[in-house]
């Protein structure tokens, strides 16, 4: 693509020419210590109750003449018991240059696309950091060049992603893992470029009234891995898998996410059809890979109560169904579920907020209850608490089963240097 | 300044204005009086700024916030404005993006960096504290003339100053205040203070403005704003430093491409 090439070359020339002119830069870090303790008995004789870790994250910004810019943000945790959770990343390492109404970003970054609180169905661009906590928030950094071009009120986004990140996963000394050893550096791909292959997507986002969208497309592999059985050993009950060996198939997405803010009320919508391939495993026979194609979506309202009780305090409501039509084969657990929640903000100096909510499993009766709160101590220093019990868990959900005595209560300290 | 410039002409205008005030009634003059004071700042074009909040509580124990803030006038609406947070820390690299309106609900956008999200949010949280501040949402927003009616009540001395005191009750439904009393000198048309009622109609507040300077030979702004509580005893200063005007920023500076960019 010469245009884009030119586009890059006349930026980092503009960039170098008018570094005099106008320079800025910070350089922003902080810590956390987190401690973790698990009331239940641990499922495997390897785990802990407790669990002491330290991360460290850091984000140095400079910029030229306002349009051009590099970020670069180094990522470590330290893990006292699981070394698959101790790790380091480069969650940002990239150039932004800004022509006009064209936003060009080339390097290592991050995206969030969606809506909706508890499940970001959406969301794709970058691989989940999954050892660091199970709500999918945190992300790995993901190579790619993105071109965002910006229209009144709306936007065009095109990205070209060259290198796949494969998803982390808690060793087997972590509690909240697999219920088997994952071989890490065994995945298989369907694409035989396996890492290299090269994904796109396109996105149009943008707003309209009280109305805010986004249309998506995602050609590429898909972020959250098949875990086939693997490693069969002969027990007196026949042949058992020892391990998960991670399949990531190719997947094609279109994605709608949409929001209608209206006085106290946000109306929330994501929607997903996927057409991926997948492994099936047939005991006896060489693994047959078939295309699957399904609909998945999430949906609901956050309501807002400003004030309350003649207070600063603020309640919010929050509701959301989950659905997928692969049912018990929904990879995220969510194919008939309903989230609900309260949301607390004192709006005091010391930013006091509680988010506390259970996800039911209108099938099964399975439940998964959250709370998270958070506090300010001082002008550099943050208290969180972040409690999650699985609970009443049924052996067809899939993803929380292995987790059903793991619930924890977790305090989290970070200073911000 | 000649005496024939269309500014003066104006000030004689409105000074002759008892005259035929039999003709207007407390209602009409105090919408003229805040018509002209929004009329006297037209042209500013857009502003850039560093705000610094210090917050009391009534032991006197102090908590800062330091924002920057970007604004651009609108022809024929409210203003857009983003606000970027850099302390304290815990939101640092926050940004909000307003499009404030005439009439209606602001379009209010947060970034969040933590996620790299964006996330439109209810606007109409006008009473709220504006970062745990003395200052609800409502009092540092847009002050557009059509947010209120008017009632003019007096011509009173204001420190060395004569000022216009008018009572202005807001429009919308939720805002937190039944009234509000604002002081507004005669000679710049500067908002010098402002007694706000709750909704049980008692004072709640007292807004004060200090050390205004002129930009642009045209723009009074003040370096400081005092707001107390009367009725906690918290108070919250609000000072601004590092005023630039007219820095060639457009509409594209205030879209979600940008508040996503903001430092």
């Amino acid at each position: 693509m010469p245009l884009i090439a030119r586009l890059i070359a006349t930026g980092l020339l503009v960039a170098s020419q008018s570094a005099a002119a106008e320079f800025y830069q910070q350089l922003d870090s902080e810590w956390s210590l987190e401690a973790r303790a698990f009331p239940d008995n641990a499922a495997f004789a390897e785990q802990s109750d407790g669990n002491l870790s330290l991360s460290l994250l850091s984000e140095w910004y400079a910029e030229w003449n306002r349009d051009f810019s590099v970020t670069i943000a180094p990522f470590a945790r330290f893990d006292a018991h699981d070394e698959e959770r101790s790790h380091i990343d480069l969650r940002e390492f990239y150039w932004q240059g800004v022509f006009d109404r064209v936003e060009v970003r080339l390097g290592i970054s991050k995206v969030f696309w969606g809506k909706t609180e508890l499940l970001h169905l959406v969301d794709i661009i970058n691989q989940t950091d999954a050892v660091e906590n199970i709500d999918g928030e945190d992300k790995l950094g993901q190579p790619m060049l993105r071109l965002n071009w910006a229209l009144a009120g709306v936007s065009l986004q095109a990205y070209a992603l060259p290198y796949f990140r494969e998803r982390p996963f808690a060793g087997e000394d972590s509690r909240l893992r697999a219920p088997l050893p994952v071989l890490r550096d065994d995945a298989l791909y369907q694409s035989p470029d396996e890492q290299s292959h090269l994904d796109y997507a396109l996105r149009v986002q943008g707003y309209a009234g009280a109305l805010d969208y986004g249309l998506a497309w995602f050609s590429g592999t898909a972020r959250n891995p098949q875990l086939l059985a693997a490693n069969f050993v002969n027990t007196p009950n026949g042949p058992q898998p020892s391990a998960l060996q991670p399949f990531y198939g190719l997947l094609d997405q279109l994605s709608l996410d949409a929001q209608y803010t209206v006085g106290s009320w946000l109306l929330k919508l994501e929607a997903v059809w996927r057409e991926q391939g997948m492994l099936a495993q047939i005991p006896g026979q060489p693994p047959q890979r078939l295309e699957v194609d399904y609909g998945a979506a999430t949906g609901g309202f956050e309501y807002t109560q400003y004030g309350v009780f003649e207070s600063a305090w603020d309640i919010g409501y929050l509701a959301e169904y989950l659905w997928d039509e692969r049912n018990d084969a929904a990879d995220n657990g969510f194919q008939n579920d309903l989230f609900v929640a309260t949301r607390l903000a004192a709006n005091d100096v010391l930013d006091t907020t509680l988010l506390a909510g259970v996800v039911m499993d209108l099938d099964r009766g399975s439940r998964f209850i959250s709370v998270e709160a958070s506090r300010r101590l001082n002008g550099n220093t943050k208290l969180a608490l972040e409690m999650r019990l699985f609970n009443n868990i049924d052996a067809r959900d899939g993803l929380f089963y292995p987790l059903r005595q793991d619930d924890y209560i977790q305090l989290e300290l970070t200073h911000y240097l | 300044m000649t005496l024939l410039t269309p500014k003066y002409l104006l000030v004689t205008a409105l000074a002759a204005l008892p005259l035929v005030a039999l003709a207007q009634s407390p209602e009409e003059k105090g919408l003229e009086i805040a018509t002209e004071a929004d009329r006297r700042d037209e042209g500013w074009g857009d502003s850039e700024s560093t705000m610094t909040m210090v917050l009391r509580n009534k032991h006197g124990q102090e908590s800062v916030r330091e924002m920057r803030n970007r604004s651009l006038e609108v022809d024929g609406d409210g203003d857009k404005s983003l606000i970027i947070f850099d302390q304290p820390r815990d939101v640092r690299g926050t940004a909000l993006l307003t499009f404030s309106h005439k009439d209606g609900n602001d379009d209010q956008w947060l970034y969040l960096p933590a996620l790299k999200r964006v996330k439109r949010i209810a606007s109409n949280n006008k009473s709220g504290p504006f970062m745990g501040s003395e200052f609800a949402y409502e009092d540092i927003s847009s002050q557009e003339v059509e947010k209120y009616t008017y009632k003019y009540l007096r011509e009173e001395p204001c420190g060395e100053l004569s000022c216009f005191v008018l009572e202005r009750y807001p429009v919308d439904a939720k805002s937190g205040y039944t009234k509000q009393i604002s002081w507004i000198d005669t000679s710049e048309y500067r908002a010098q203070k402002i007694d706000f009622y709750d909704r049980k109609k008692s004072h709640l507040k007292t807004l004060t403005f200090h050390d205004y300077s002129q930009y642009l030979d045209k723009h009074w702004r003040p370096a400081r704003m005092e707001m107390v509580n009367l009725q906690t005893g918290k108070s919250t200063t609000l000072s601004f430093a590092d005023y630039a005007f007219q820095n060639g920023l457009s509409e594209q500076d205030f879209d979600q491409a940008s508040l996503a960019r903001a430092r």
